[in-house]
């Protein structure tokens, strides 16, 4: 293989730390199979808000409160505020961190935002700029609903191949010191497009460019699929990881039993969400709990985290463009 | 082009791996509540004819769809049209309580963005290409009709 | 009882077929109420509205094609009746019950009532 063609990986020297991670859900979320890993689950989806982008912007607030608190730190040693969400100008995680006295950056990956911005505050953090880097994302069924696709009381059919956005957020603090898995690499993944035209099969737009970051990881990093305890995908779904697993199969990679998908583990099938999770908060939520609980218990020692997204807008399908994907790996050690 | 060959060969990938599932239950399921709404339709006719039976056929119709209106805008405001619409399809989107989910969903929704730039401007964000499909069509038949 | 019957299967009917629509093109919900009110335009355009609904009744007039056939029933005869000006107004007067009490109802329970979030 060409030497040139992969080059997207950065390695950090000085072992980023999570310190501190925080999860909370919706609750259905909460039913699904991850519901007691998870820190916090809000009894309604309006958690006290008169709408429902007040209550995404109240998650992403209390994921980041309650990271801080579990990192055992206080507001003011946050250096940096990393994070995106779903909603249009990102305005969740922009007015959440209005009422933080702290430098903010706004990500936007689609759902791929959780390892987007986990890779950028280990950038910020190795490079020894920042102390303290706080990375989030939240989503919210509702109000990607109300933006993506239907008014919520329209009484209209999903279509088999579609996913259920996670009611989520996550939040991890990135440190220079302290106790918690390290990030000892992140791969930045190509914008990949593969025709695909249907707004309701996120899982095979999303496919070929976690196919494409996957390799690069593997390349880059010269591993394998069995140096890890476990592979975890962003939300491709049921489908979209079937795909994956073909995909790379076709690139002479076979993905074992170690490897799986937040969006298809994230809900129960009686829970019927067709082909699983999906949001930028499925795979953080997931990410902020069991794994990196697992991490520090050390049942799990190096974990391959690729968040995945469909960077789609409706004005763009509206037109009749093909939606175009993207992946961003993270590697968790401890 | 190798993109556009590649491009052509993953859709159809990706076509042929998508489970199919069986049509049968829910063209089945669709067929029996539309035919439901459609006896509640007729039994509110056939009651208000029996209760004013003065009233020509045109108007008695017309009291029954201002009904069957209200009664899907009810009971989507109440929450439960979106579950008998999951269940049902075709079957509660083709009669004409489909028609007010359709008005009432939207308005319910941007309630939150204000009652004129929200509720009102997107009240006909889903059914106003019926009616203005509709406006457009039936005017031309009445055109097309004057000159023939 | 017989006409509940023949109401009942043509209603149906009617609605699997939107159904059908929906499963093999995975169309949105708009597009079906826009091709059935075209279709009801088109049936009373070739005049074989009035003979299906004399059977049919509610089978037919329900269903959204019955919202199309009005308007069309409407604008033909306002031209009519009135010329040109009659062609233009004759359809939306045939069919303004329906819209202003749609529009109506949905302004009264957006105010009432708040969105909920599905369950599934």
């Amino acid at each position: 293989m060409d030497n040139l063609l992969y080059n997207q990986t950065v390695f950090f020297k000085n072992k980023p730390r999570i310190v501190g991670n925080y999860s909370i859900v919706g609750p259905k979320e909460k039913e699904g199979n991850f519901g007691k890993y998870f820190d916090f689950a809000m009894e309604d989806d309006h958690f006290g808000e008169d709408t429902f982008e007040k209550a995404e912007r109240k998650m992403i607030e209390k994921a980041l409160l309650g990271a801080i608190k579990k990192a055992n730190l206080k507001k003011h040693d946050i250096d940096l505020f990393l994070a995106g969400d779903l909603l249009n100008q990102i305005i969740s995680s922009s007015y959440a961190a209005r009422a933080f006295d702290m430098p903010y950056l706004g990500v936007f990956g689609a759902c791929s935002t959780m390892a987007e911005s986990l890779a950028l505050g280990s950038v910020f953090v190795d490079g020894g700029y920042f102390r303290n880097v706080a990375c989030a994302t939240v989503s919210h069924f509702s109000t990607a609903e109300r933006q993506f696709r239907f008014p919520l009381e329209l009484g209209n059919q999903r279509p088999p191949t579609s996913q259920w956005t996670a009611t989520a957020s996550g939040c991890s603090i990135v440190s220079n010191k302290g106790e918690g898995p390290f990030i000892s690499s992140a791969t930045f993944g190509k914008v990949t497009d593969y025709g695909i035209t249907d707004v309701n099969n996120m899982g095979a737009v999303m496919a070929p460019g976690t196919m494409n970051t996957m390799l690069a990881v593997f390349y880059d990093t010269k591993t394998e699929p069995s140096d890890y305890d476990l592979i975890v995908t962003g939300d491709l779904g049921k489908l979209g990881s079937e795909i994956l697993i073909d995909l790379m199969e076709h690139h002479g990679v076979k993905l074992g039993k170690n490897y799986c998908d937040c969006g298809q583990m994230m809900y129960k099938i009686e829970q019927q969400v067709l082909m699983g999770g999906s949001g930028c908060g499925c795979s953080a939520s997931i990410l902020n709990s069991y794994i990196i609980n697992e991490m520090k218990k050390e049942k799990l020692k190096k974990v391959l985290f690729i968040a995945t997204g469909a960077l789609l807008s409706t004005t763009a399908s509206q037109q009749g463009e093909t939606l175009p994907g993207i992946a961003h790996a993270v590697v968790l050690e401890i | 082009m190798h993109y556009r060959k590649r491009n052509e060969m993953y859709n159809q990938y990706v076509n042929g791996k998508i489970p199919k599932t069986s049509e049968w239950p829910s063209l089945f399921n669709s067929f029996w509540v539309g035919g439901l709404i459609c006896i509640i339709g007729q039994g509110i006719n056939d009651i208000i004819l029996e209760l004013m039976p003065t009233l020509a056929e045109q108007t008695a119709w017309a009291y029954t769809l201002i009904i069957l209106i209200f009664i899907g805008s009810f009971l989507t405001g109440i929450g439960v049209y979106d579950r008998i619409g999951k269940f049902a399809g075709g079957g509660s989107i083709v009669p004409i309580t489909g028609f007010s989910n359709s008005i009432t969903s939207p308005a319910l929704d941007f309630r939150s963005e204000g009652i004129v730039f929200g509720m009102c401007v997107k009240m006909f964000s889903i059914a106003g290409p019926v009616i203005v499909i509709g406006f457009v069509a039936s005017t031309l038949v009445g055109l097309l009709y004057l000159i023939i | 009882m017989l006409t509940y019957l023949i109401v009942f299967f043509v209603g149906g009917f009617i609605c699997a077929i939107g159904q059908l629509l929906i499963i093999k093109t995975n169309i949105t919900s708009a597009r079906i109420l826009v091709s059935f009110v075209l279709v009801g335009v088109f049936l009373e355009a070739i005049g074989v509205f009035d003979k299906i609904a004399s059977v049919a009744k509610a089978g037919i007039n329900v269903p959204i094609i019955g919202f199309g056939a009005s308007l069309t029933k409407g604008a033909i005869a306002g031209g009519q009746a009135k010329g040109i000006l009659g062609a233009f107004a004759g359809g939306l007067e045939a069919v303004a019950g329906g819209v202003v009490a749609a529009v109506l109802f949905a302004f009264i329970f957006s105010l009432i009532f708040k969105p909920k979030t599905k369950k599934s």
